[in-house]
Parts: C-alpha cells; sequence; structure tokens
C-alpha cells in the first residue's frame, strides 16, 4: 500500500519535475532568441522547413473543409431558407475556429514532429554535446531559429487555410448550389468584424504557433538519446501539442467570444 | 549558396502568400469599409421598443445603407430606448423631419434602422434628434392581437 503511494507520488512529481523544466527550457530559449535577428538565414531556413514545406497540406486541407463545411450548412440552412447567410457562418467558423485549430493540429502531425525527431536524433548521435564542446549554444543555433520559425509560420498558415476555406466555399455555394455570389459576399462582410473575428483568430494562431513549436522543441531537446526515445518523443509531440491546442482554444475562446455584448 | 538561394525565394513567396490572405480576410471577409469612413455625424431618436436591434446594425432609407448604428442606452425618465446613429458624412441633406422605424430584413433577418425623408428644407445635423419614430414590430404581440381579434370574431 506504502509502496503504491511512493509509486503515484513519484509518479506526480515527475510530471511536475518535467512540466518546470519545460518552462525553464523556453525561458532560457526565449532569452537566447534575440540572437536569431543577427542571423535571419536559420530562421529563414526554418521558416522553408515548418511553413514553406506545410504548404500543400494546409491549402488542400483548407480548400475541402471550406467547401464540405458550405456544402453540410447548405443543406439545413435551406430549409429555413436562411441560404443567404451561408457567407458569414462559412467565415466565421474559419476565421474564429477551424482556420487556427485545424492548422495547428496539422501542423503538429506535419512540422512538429518533424522538429522533435530532428532534435531527438542531434541529441541521440551527440550532434548537440559536440556543439557545446565547440562552445556553440545549442539552444541559440538549433532551438531559438527553429521556435521563432514556428511562431511566424503558423498565424500565416492559419490565414492561408481560412482564405482558400472560404473560396472553396464560395465555389460550392455559387457554382453548384446556386447562393447569390453577391449575397455570399456582402452578408459576410456585414456580419464579420475586422478586431473581433480576424484579429483575435489570428492571436489565437499565434498562441497556438508558439505551444505547438514550444512543445515539439522540448520533447526533442528532453528525449532520451536512443532510437527508442526519440520515437517516444515524436509521438509524445503530436498527442500532447494536439491536447494542449485543443484545451487552449476552450479557454481563448471562452475568453474571447464568451462575454458578447 | 544556390541552394540557399532557392529556399530564400521559396519563403519570399510564402510569407507574401500569407500576408496576401490576411490582407484578403481583412478587406474581402470583414467590414474593414466600415472602418475607414469613421467621419461623418451621429443623430439620435427615441424609440418605445427596439425589439432586437443590435450596435452596428445598418441604418439605411431607400433601403440603401447609409450609416449604422453607434450605441443603444435606456434613458430612465421617459421609459425609452435612445438609439444613437452614425451617418456617414457624404449623405449629409437628410431633411430635419426624417421619420425613423426599425424593421426587420425578411423574416428571419437581422433588425435595422430604415429612415423615411420628410420635406423641411433644413437637415439633420450632429446632435439632433428624429422626433418621428415607429418601434419595432414585436412578432409575440402581433400574433397576440391576431388571435385576440379572431376570439372576438367567433364570440359575435
Amino acid at each position: 500500500m506504502i509502496t503504491q503511494l511512493q509509486h503515484l507520488g513519484q509518479w506526480t512529481l515527475k510530471r511536475f519535475e518535467r512540466l518546470g523544466r519545460s518552462h525553464l527550457f523556453l525561458l532560457r530559449v526565449s532569452s537566447g532568441s534575440w540572437g536569431v535577428l543577427a542571423r535571419p538565414g536559420l530562421v529563414i531556413q526554418q521558416i522553408f522547413a515548418v511553413g514553406v514545406l506545410s504548404l500543400p497540406i494546409i491549402l488542400v486541407a483548407g480548400l475541402f473543409v471550406g467547401m464540405v463545411l458550405a456544402l453540410q450548412l447548405y443543406n439545413t440552412m435551406v430549409d429555413f431558407g436562411a441560404e443567404q447567410s451561408l457567407g458569414p457562418v462559412v467565415a466565421l467558423s474559419l476565421v474564429r475556429e477551424l482556420g487556427p485549430v485545424v492548422t495547428a493540429l496539422l501542423f503538429a502531425g506535419r512540422a512538429g514532429s518533424a522538429l522533435a525527431a530532428e532534435i531527438g536524433l542531434m541529441k541521440a548521435t551527440e550532434q548537440l554535446s559536440s556543439m557545446e564542446m565547440m562552445a556553440v549554444d545549442p539552444l541559440r543555433r538549433i532551438v531559438a531559429p527553429r521556435l521563432v520559425g514556428g511562431l511566424l509560420s503558423l498565424p500565416l498558415l492559419a490565414a492561408l487555410f481560412s482564405a482558400v476555406g472560404i473560396s472553396g466555399g464560395f465555389f460550392v455555394a455559387t457554382g453548384l448550389l446556386g447562393v447569390d455570389s453577391n449575397a455570399y459576399w456582402s452578408q459576410m462582410q456585414a456580419n464579420v468584424d475586422l478586431f473581433d473575428d480576424i484579429a483575435n483568430g489570428v492571436i489565437k494562431s499565434v498562441v497556438f504557433g508558439m505551444v505547438v513549436t514550444w512543445i515539439a522543441v522540448f520533447e526533442g531537446y528532453d528525449a532520451a538519446p536512443t532510437s527508442e526515445g526519440v520515437a517516444r518523443a515524436t509521438t509524445r509531440t503530436v498527442v500532447n501539442s494536439s491536447l494542449a491546442v485543443l484545451g487552449l482554444d476552450f479557454i481563448l475562446t471562452a475568453l474571447m467570444f464568451g462575454d458578447n455584448e | 549558396m544556390r541552394q540557399s538561394r532557392a529556399i530564400e525565394i521559396w519563403v519570399g513567396i510564402f510569407v507574401a502568400l500569407g500576408f496576401l490572405a490576411l490582407l484578403m480576410l481583412a478587406m474581402k471577409v470583414s467590414n474593414i469599409t466600415g472602418y475607414v469612413d469613421n467621419k461623418g455625424y451621429e443623430i439620435s431618436a427615441a424609440f418605445e421598443n427596439i425589439g432586437g436591434l443590435t450596435v452596428r446594425a445598418p441604418v439605411r432609407i431607400a433601403g440603401v445603407r447609409i450609416g449604422r448604428v453607434s450605441g443603444i442606452r435606456y434613458d430612465s425618465d421617459t421609459f425609452q430606448a435612445i438609439v444613437s446613429m452614425r451617418i456617414d458624412a457624404r449623405y449629409n441633406r437628410l431633411p430635419l423631419d426624417s421619420s425613423a422605424s426599425i424593421f426587420t430584413d425578411g423574416l428571419l433577418g437581422e433588425n435595422y434602422v430604415g429612415l423615411e425623408p420628410g420635406g423641411d428644407e433644413e437637415s439633420l445635423k450632429e446632435g439632433d434628434r428624429i422626433e418621428i419614430t415607429q418601434s419595432a414590430l414585436v412578432l409575440e404581440k402581433l400574433i397576440g392581437q391576431f388571435l385576440f381579434s379572431r376570439s372576438q370574431e367567433s364570440d359575435q
């Protein structure tokens, strides 16, 4: 019985220790990340790796999410004669929720796992410790550019996702379903607010970009230096960052849109 | 070197695309045009009942949007709702004796303020109050009246 309790205590303490370590890690990385301004080449390379290479999946996913959204909503709304409101509903759900969240989930799977595996493998093959031997701080040289790159890429990807989704919804609504194209755009403009909706969506995607890349680089940096450890770190990155995105999304939504008027 | 140049070009394209998407969201999707011509003048009107009117609802004359509802407050002395409206500066020739009513856009649409021009030579200016107003039609009240008149008919 006592041993069971001890195991429970050990497990809890380990969790908290890891949480604390991840925050200290973030603090150290972000205090070193001003140095990347002096070497923008490193960040550009990371934006290419996590941003540009994620473009195909984000664009295709955005297009289809927008088209399916329009198709599904139309079926319900036409019963109420409210198909004119298709534009604002598609735009609001994309800009406020689906754009940031789905992009962050895809980003965690596409880029976060790659980041964790890359850094974990660097650790397993002792590239990180040999950097330290050469008096190069791996936090500044390896981790900080990746964090900044992810932070900058995700909002842009989310904006592209929403824009492509809204256009996809437009093509389905006007081409397939016969909604008036003027009504689609003008109703949208009347109901979507620049600050309340679009700026809040951008804030969401910045937060998600921060959290997903942070979890990815920490899991990689903290991985056990074996092939098994790298595999575990990759899995944990995807699971933890997806959960973090979904949980944070609820909190952010409650804060931003909870007290409307 | 060649490799890094290609990467930089791709990143440039990506960033440009991203900002273009943000710009499209701002210009085409949202109501940024409502913020641009923020000039204009504010008039107000007192209503007995505003129904479901909300702030930022359109103000229309002859069906054309000429401004937005900028604020709604309750006057506890007259027991009326005071609706202030910001009218775009280019529509500066509304007769002083215009009347305001609250309509619903379609059966389920949003409420808006409709203005009917009067015949006065003078125009409404900043801070003026529209005197002739008509409240929103509350559907429940209408149904109540209808049922009441029907039951009276059947009594006779």
